[in-house]
């Protein structure tokens, strides 16, 4: 296409026309809709997890917009797809609180995707409810954690298999995929081990890269470690699609739950729907939500997923429950303050208490973590999860955790400290 | 139940005492044994906390009643329920209901029966019950995992039992597990004599596998130092041996590894090696493959659920037409387009790598799907001090099969000479009348096809997702660069050498450090011999 004066003209006045053109309506239905954004991928790896929450946010305005919608007006989701793209997730967290105008926006599932999208949501002000189980050491006034801290999982898990029902271990096995949420995880849950007596030696720590699938030299070590004499167990932070052919093997090579049980982090209903369980019966994971919890509300959730799915197999899974969670205390929030403006809902949300669904009340904190309760399941031949062993009150997520030199003087307040990570030694924030 | 009458009381007195004991047996023999083990161990079920079920299950085991065994079975397959009213009952595998306090089969099942909770603790429990109690199972299938369990489990509860069954024992390889178990007891409990254990040790040392080594780390602490030597003596012996298996052990997982290398690979040496096409769909091929696996299973798990053992079998060819149908629908619409513009074909067959992959997610969704493995592919056996599961050997077998037919095909049939001709010079095999046109999309879809099969294979391996494809075209494209760019037979040691290389470092190295140290080192081999470990000579060469 060759440029003359007239068509360069034509093109930049369409452009400017285009660029107008959204807003238009966007400044026009902000006077009657509330604006939700949804960024979860739909496409690339992630896409496996974060799809499914796409769907309940939708469900969930869709249920809202049914009960009369929120102070008077409709809410109105805005889906955007960061596609598994890290850098992509800023991007597409700008245009949704530039453009689109959204009050409030839930998303994210892998750290790496959060810590990008942090800096656009601290310059433009707006509030981010995050809801994967995650490594902690972080507390940001424009983000909420409805997912687990380490406190919230991992560290509750460990204790169960130290006692006597989780089978008395004391030998070690600390495997998990490449990156910043197995290796912070494991190093917490490490010097946890080493406090709690368990020696070195018997502390076995793997890595392996994204998306791994010759699991035969691990798993054989990993019989290896076992065959010590002292009972052993494996702490799985594996995520993803590495985890299925990592429980294949496990299956081939006949370990079963009652010599060497393995505990994930990132395995649910979701994960195992792509394995035949009958060989996994008995391996263990642990969350602060199963789809197995009997409890009206839970079942309530349950049918209205599988109504909206069309589908009776759709199973329900932790960060599901954390959306719900998330979503409850923001309605709750903006009924309170009666405004969506995000100043004023990260001032109101703090104390905010909604039902979970699990039968407990959880409450916001003022670290922007929620109390959650603490399960651990263990699979079943149907792919569901039997709860085995359950914290008797809610556990209060703990954004810096106390088994980390360097994290357990900082404290996370935002009512009275107004800081992230305040020294409780230096007395200074930062 | 003994009612013990003196002799010396008055008639009276024994004439009360005889009916009080007429009584107590009748009402015996109408309710079953009152307050025996039956119903304490039902009364401890009921209370479903798993430390009352283990007692329960102990209770039970050595109640010596009839359906002890099935009973506790049923716990473990959670078929054991409590009712509404608190009596405990279980469901046979033939369906009918039975109360555990009498054996006696229910007319109905009783209203409200919830299921007895297991876990992890309580299904070791259960494993050393039914052994102890199916020790003597008329079947040697049976005894034979008893006597594993008993080994397992170590538990002195067991050794009666153990003893008497070795006594009628006529199966010589059971009574070698049943004597292992024996000394696996003798050696871990407390208060046993030094020769007594000695001897143990000698049995576990003979075993000399790694389950041995479990209980030979295991003495008490109350044993004399002597037997603490020689366990300490036998352990080592038994660790040289297996140093020495593992070298195989590694040999093996590299096969078995090289094996999956080369049959994503041999897909690509096609159309990335004897057409010159940057294929970057060619991981999606086989991820289509193992869709197609997918698809067949359901449909035979639908309509025909006999057929399932030959649900691979069946998939085969359909993955392989699939995927060749695909590769040639591609080539017609595509890729014809842009022959000689490899930069350009690269960004097309990206392109619609990304295509594929979404088109999948929205028709299947983007969660993993089921494909299960037929019987014959499950399981595993053991050569020497290693275990090799039947699944890996399948695939290293089929991957030999799919490289030498593809050799064959290339070699003998008119087919592959005339592919041979296209891509070694185009316009003298136009002129000699070949339709280089029709051979260019046929060995484009042979490719294609071959991924196809790949990814049934793979499919018993890895997730059946739309990224399946992603994880492979990597390692593709590294084994046919680094065997040599239109080479077959460089394929195949490519595959095989870089999958035992990768077995041998990762010991040492673990799995991420192992797999650049392998990129490194094919970068700089790259460097020195740019077109790879078996180069083609000739003017072949040239074009």
């Amino acid at each position: 296409m060759t440029l003359t004066r007239r068509s360069l003209l034509a093109s930049s006045a369409m452009a400017a026309a285009a660029a107008t053109l959204p807003a238009i309506p966007a400044f026009a239905q902000s006077g009657d809709t509330i604006k939700v954004g949804i960024l979860h991928s739909l496409s690339g790896t992630m896409a496996i997890s974060e799809t499914t929450l796409k769907d309940v946010m939708l469900m969930l305005i869709d249920e809202q917009n049914k009960k009369g919608g929120l102070l008077g007006k409709k809410l109105e989701a805005v889906v955007v797809d960061p596609a598994s793209n890290w850098p992509l997730f800023a991007e597409k967290a700008r245009e949704l609180i530039t453009q689109h105008k959204v009050a409030a926006t839930f998303g994210c599932w892998t750290s790496v995707s959060r810590k990008s999208v942090l800096p656009v949501f601290k310059e433009l002000n707006n509030i981010l409810f995050y809801p994967v189980q995650y490594e902690g050491e972080e507390s940001e006034r424009n983000v909420f954690y409805t997912g687990a801290a380490p406190n919230q999982q991992a560290i509750p898990a460990v204790d169960y298999l130290m006692s006597k029902d989780g089978g008395e271990v004391k030998r070690w096995v600390l495997a998990g995929t490449d990156y910043v949420y197995p290796r912070t995880t494991n190093k917490i849950l490490e010097a946890y081990l080493l406090a709690k007596g368990v020696a070195k030696e018997d502390i076995m720590i793997n890595y392996t890269p994204f998306g791994h699938s010759d699991w035969q030299t691990i798993v054989a070590d990993i019989k290896k470690f076992g065959s010590a004499g002292k009972k052993t167990a494996v702490v799985s932070t594996i995520n993803g699609d590495a985890n299925v052919p990592f429980y294949k093997e496990l299956g081939n090579a006949g370990i079963k739950a009652t010599d060497i049980p393995v505990v994930a982090f990132s395995v649910g209903e979701e994960e195992l729907a792509g394995i035949d369980t009958k060989p996994l019966v008995g391996h263990l994971a642990a969350w602060n939500y199963f789809q197995s919890v009997k409890n009206p509300a839970n079942e309530a959730f349950i049918k209205q997923w599988k109504a909206y799915k069309k589908s009776d197999k759709a199973v329900t899974n932790d960060p599901m429950e954390a959306h719900v969670i998330g979503f409850n205390m923001w309605i709750k929030a903006v009924e309170k303050a009666k405004s969506v403006a995000p100043d004023a809902v990260i001032d109101a949300i703090v104390g905010v208490e909604v039902p979970n669904l699990t039968g407990g009340i959880s409450k916001m904190l003022p670290n922007h973590h929620i109390t959650k309760p603490v399960l651990i399941g263990e699979i079943r031949a149907d792919g569901q999860f039997d709860v085995v062993w359950q914290t008797k009150d809610l556990v209060p997520g703990d954004a810096w955790t106390d088994h980390l030199e360097g994290s357990k003087d900082l404290e996370a307040d935002w009512v009275k400290l107004k800081c992230g990570n305040y020294n409780t030694k230096l007395k200074k924030c930062g | 139940m003994r009612i013990i009458c003196l002799p010396l009381i008055a008639l009276r007195r024994l004439a009360s005492c005889l009916l009080f004991g007429l009584v107590l047996i009748l009402s015996a023999q109408t309710q079953g044994a009152l307050a025996g083990p039956l119903d304490e161990a039902a009364a401890l079920f009921a209370k479903d906390s798993f430390t009352d079920t283990a007692r329960a299950i102990e209770l039970l085991a050595d109640s010596g009643a009839e359906h002890a065994g099935p009973a506790i079975e049923a716990l473990n397959d959670r078929r054991l329920f409590v009712a509404a009213d608190q009596s405990v009952y279980f469901r046979d595998p033939t369906g009918a209901f039975i109360a555990l306090a009498t054996g006696q089969k229910l007319p109905a099942e009783p209203a409200g029966g919830t299921g007895v909770r297991v876990n992890n603790r309580i299904r070791g429990a259960i494993n050393t019950a039914l052994g102890t109690l199916t020790l003597q199972s008329p079947d040697p299938a049976k005894r034979r995992a008893a006597a594993e369990a008993v080994f397992k489990s170590r538990s002195p509860d067991s050794e009666t039992a153990l003893q008497a069954a070795m006594q009628n024992e006529k199966i010589a390889a059971i009574r070698e597990i049943q004597q292992t178990a024996l000394a696996a007891i003798i050696a871990t409990s407390p208060n046993r004599s030094d020769i007594d254990r000695l001897a143990a040790i000698e049995v576990l040392k003979e075993r000399g596998d790694r389950e041995a080594l479990t209980p030979l780390n295991q003495i008490p602490d109350s044993a004399s130092a002597n037997v603490k030597d020689a366990a300490k003596a036998a352990a080592q012996t038994i660790n040289n041996r297996l140093a020495t298996w593992s070298a195989v052990q590694n040999a093996w997982y590299g096969v078995s590894l090289g094996s999956v290398l080369l049959l994503a690979a041999i897909g690509l040496a096609i159309t990335f090696g004897v057409m010159g096409i940057i294929n970057m769909a060619h991981g999606e091929m086989v991820m289509i493959g193992a869709y197609a696996t997918f698809i067949i299973q359901e449909i035979i798990r639908q309509n025909a659920p006999g057929l399932f053992e030959y649900s691979l079998a069946i998939a085969i060819p359909a993955a392989f037409i699939i995927a060749g149908l695909i590769g040639i629908a591609m080539e017609r619409l595509v890729i014809r387009h842009l022959y000689g513009r490899p930069l350009e074909t690269l960004l097309a067959t990206w392109g619609i790598s990304l295509i594929l992959m979404q088109a999948i997610r929205t028709l299947f969704g983007p969660t993993n799907r089921e494909v299960g493995a037929p019987a014959f592919m499950s399981g595993s056996f053991r050569i020497g001090l290693i275990d090799i599961t039947y699944g890996r050997v399948w695939i290293v077998g089929f991957a030999l099969v799919v490289f030498f037919a593809v050799l064959a095909l290339l070699r003998f049939t008119p087919l592959g000479l005339q592919m041979r001709a296209v891509t070694q010079n185009r316009r003298m095999a136009a002129s000699m009348g070949i339709r280089t046109a029709r051979v260019d999309a046929l060995t484009f879809g042979l490719g294609s096809g071959i991924a196809g099969l790949a990814g049934v294979a793979l499919s018993q391996i890895d997730n059946v997702s739309p990224n399946l494809g992603q994880s492979y075209i990597i390692d593709s494209f590294m084994v046919v660069v680094f065997g040599g760019v239109g080479n077959l037979w460089g394929t195949l040691v490519a595959a095989l050498s870089l999958g035992i290389a990768n077995k041998f470092l990762e010991p040492f190295a673990g799995a991420v450090l192992g797999k650049i140290a392998l990129l490194v080192f094919i970068i700089l081999f790259i460097q020195k011999r740019p077109r790879g470990l078996f180069a083609l000579k000739g003017r072949a060469v040239e074009q």
